[in-house]
């Protein structure tokens, strides 16, 4: 094991372990001054046919009658014993929601992740390379509309044009709906993955495309290129030698570091095409004030971010040796 | 066979940096250029390699057995030590450029020829010490296999013992028929393994010195800079 890691290590774990409680009573602060009454929002349009003793009855059965402060110990107590508690919107517990609709998100983000990666660095390189010709100039001007390009807007497009319009690829859902799950093909699952998949990876493709041609332009301009161009080294040898390393060493830190935007984009993209993960999960839990679940799933996106940054640092001390010093 | 340069002149959009230099250099020999701090002695090396900066107007001829020279035959080892790929340890970086001259190097043998231990092969450039790099890069020029080498600075910050087998070591490949061009400011240190030594001031030759013009008063030398150059370096506490 390289000798920076385990400092690197604790040290991080050290920051988490401060991190950790403070976004739990930020949040749970948060929760408890959003305007949204969680009855209310669970009764919905059953005024009539629900009292006031029935709504302090169920305010009763999920502890909102008790003050903040004594909610929040409980909170702390049940997750003491691993318990994240009992979702409202969902009805069963936290962490079986969590469980549950995970891997449909992990699979949506980490598609993403490695598509924008592999084209995102992939162009920077060779507009990097091919500086100030047409390939750079066509790609730079992509990259540049794609930054400037909303997700949702980019979403919308896409399900006008290949879903609407061509009808090529369906716009909605992880499987056909009304399909039996013993029915759906992993075609059928590839199919629905790609407009949700593609929405998530433009957001994150630009910024790697043109940090990615950046880093090159700045190797490539170094004295280290310049005394290996003396010797026969071109320009293409050397974006895809020497300069990868500064190049794609910058990209892979950058795009980890962005795991937080990455999510963020994943709760739209659920939201858009009806993917049955976190992201739904999310937006359902805020609009119902499922103080639970809000407080579970924050916590596990806090996790995902954390790890996304410290991958990130760990990355950055891959690729370049200068910053291995102490964390 | 002799590498010729003739009438060398390099403009940038700011003027002129270097006017009318020549210089020829032979198979087995070792040529010496020295002036003072601008007079454009690393824009020699920089035209020689064919690596100058992009703005840079060239004129004059750079010419081996009476043909223009191909690209890849003179390598250089630079001045800057930012010419190190920070990146990439320093094994790593002799068997790229190796591998760029199409040839096999052995590391540890390039690191020996220019006085570091093995296992510098491992280290990366912010790890080594100033004259530590300084070999290296020499190194770098050598795993090329060129027949011709020009050597900027190599001895700066590397202490006597060192700078000595540095410049014995052109002396020695000088004797396996290469010819080196070594620009330093040490003009001892050029008097002691050069056959001629090019005198520039502000981007112009102002003559090129047979070695045993560096001796005594510098009376030998044509030119009035030349003697005050080499007179700066018989200061009392710093002998030649």
């Amino acid at each position: 094991m390289k000798a920076w890691l385990p400092a690197l290590l604790a040290g991080r774990l050290i920051r988490l372990a401060w991190l950790l409680p403070l976004a739990a009573v930020g949040l749970f602060t948060l929760i408890s001054l959003a305007p949204i009454d969680p009855v209310q929002a669970y009764v919905g349009g059953r005024t009539s046919q629900i009292g006031p003793e029935q709504r302090d009855a169920i305010a009763a059965a999920w502890g909102l009658d008790r003050p903040a402060v004594e909610r929040f110990a409980n909170w702390l107590g049940q997750l003491a014993r691993g318990d994240l508690g009992q979702s409202i919107t969902f009805n069963a517990p936290v962490m079986q929601v969590i469980a549950a609709r995970l891997p449909a998100s992990l699979a949506l983000i980490g598609l993403a992740f490695v598509l924008s990666f592999v084209l995102g660095t992939a162009l920077g390189l060779v507009a990097g390379a091919t500086r100030g010709r047409w390939p750079d100039r066509v790609i730079r001007t992509i990259a540049v509309v794609m930054a400037a390009s909303p997700g949702f807007w980019v979403a919308i497009l896409l399900v006008a044009f290949f879903a609407v319009g061509l009808g090529w690829l369906p716009a909605c859902c992880a499987t056909p709906p009304g399909q039996l799950a013993a029915e759906v093909t992993l075609a059928d699952r590839w199919r629905h993955m790609v407009l949700p998949v593609a929405t998530l990876s433009v957001v994150g493709i630009a910024p790697l495309v043109l940090h990615t041609r950046q880093s090159l332009v700045a190797f490539l301009d170094s004295p280290a290129a310049r005394h290996l161009s003396a010797h026969g080294a071109t320009p293409l040898h050397l974006a895809f030698g020497p300069g990868l390393r500064h190049a794609a060493g910058v990209a892979l830190t950058l795009h980890l570091a962005g795991a937080g935007e990455l999510f963020g984009g994943s709760v739209l993209a659920e939201a858009v095409f009806a993917w049955p993960g976190l992201g739904q999960a999310t937006v359902r839990a805020a609009t119902g004030a499922d103080a639970p679940l809000l407080m579970g799933i924050g916590l596990a996106t806090l996790l995902f971010v954390f790890a996304g940054n410290l991958l990130a640092d760990v990355a950055a001390r891959l690729a370049d040796p200068r910053l291995r010093g102490p964390a | 066979m002799t590498l010729r340069i003739e009438d060398l002149t390099v403009s940038f959009p700011t003027g002129p940096v270097l006017e009318g230099v020549s210089l020829a250099l032979d198979r087995g020999e070792v040529v010496g250029l020295t002036g003072t701090s601008g007079a454009g002695k690393s824009i020699v090396a920089e035209a020689l390699v064919g690596a100058l900066p992009p703005d840079a107007i060239r004129t004059g001829r750079i010419t081996l057995a009476d043909a223009p020279v191909a690209p890849r035959t003179v390598a250089l080892a630079p001045q800057h030590l930012d010419a190190l790929d920070p990146m990439a340890p320093v094994g790593r970086q002799i068997l790229r450029f190796a591998r760029l001259a199409g040839r096999p190097v052995d590391v540890p043998d390039a690191l020996a020829r220019v006085g570091l231990p093995p296992d510098t092969a491992r280290l990366y450039p912010h790890e080594l010490s100033g004259g530590m790099a300084r070999r290296v890069l020499l190194a770098t020029a050598l795993a090329t296999g060129a027949d011709w080498i020009v050597a900027d600075e190599p001895t700066v910050g590397l202490d006597e013992v060192a700078a000595g087998r540095v410049l014995s070591l052109f002396t020695d490949l000088a004797a396996t028929g290469r010819g080196i061009i070594v620009i330093s400011h040490d003009v001892c240190g050029l008097a002691k393994i050069s056959s001629r030594i090019v005198i520039l001031r502000r981007g112009r030759q102002v003559e090129t010195a047979p070695a045993d013009a560096f001796t005594g008063t510098g009376t030998a030398f044509r030119d009035a800079f030349s003697r005050a150059l080499w007179n700066a370096q018989l200061a009392p506490d710093a002998p030649c």
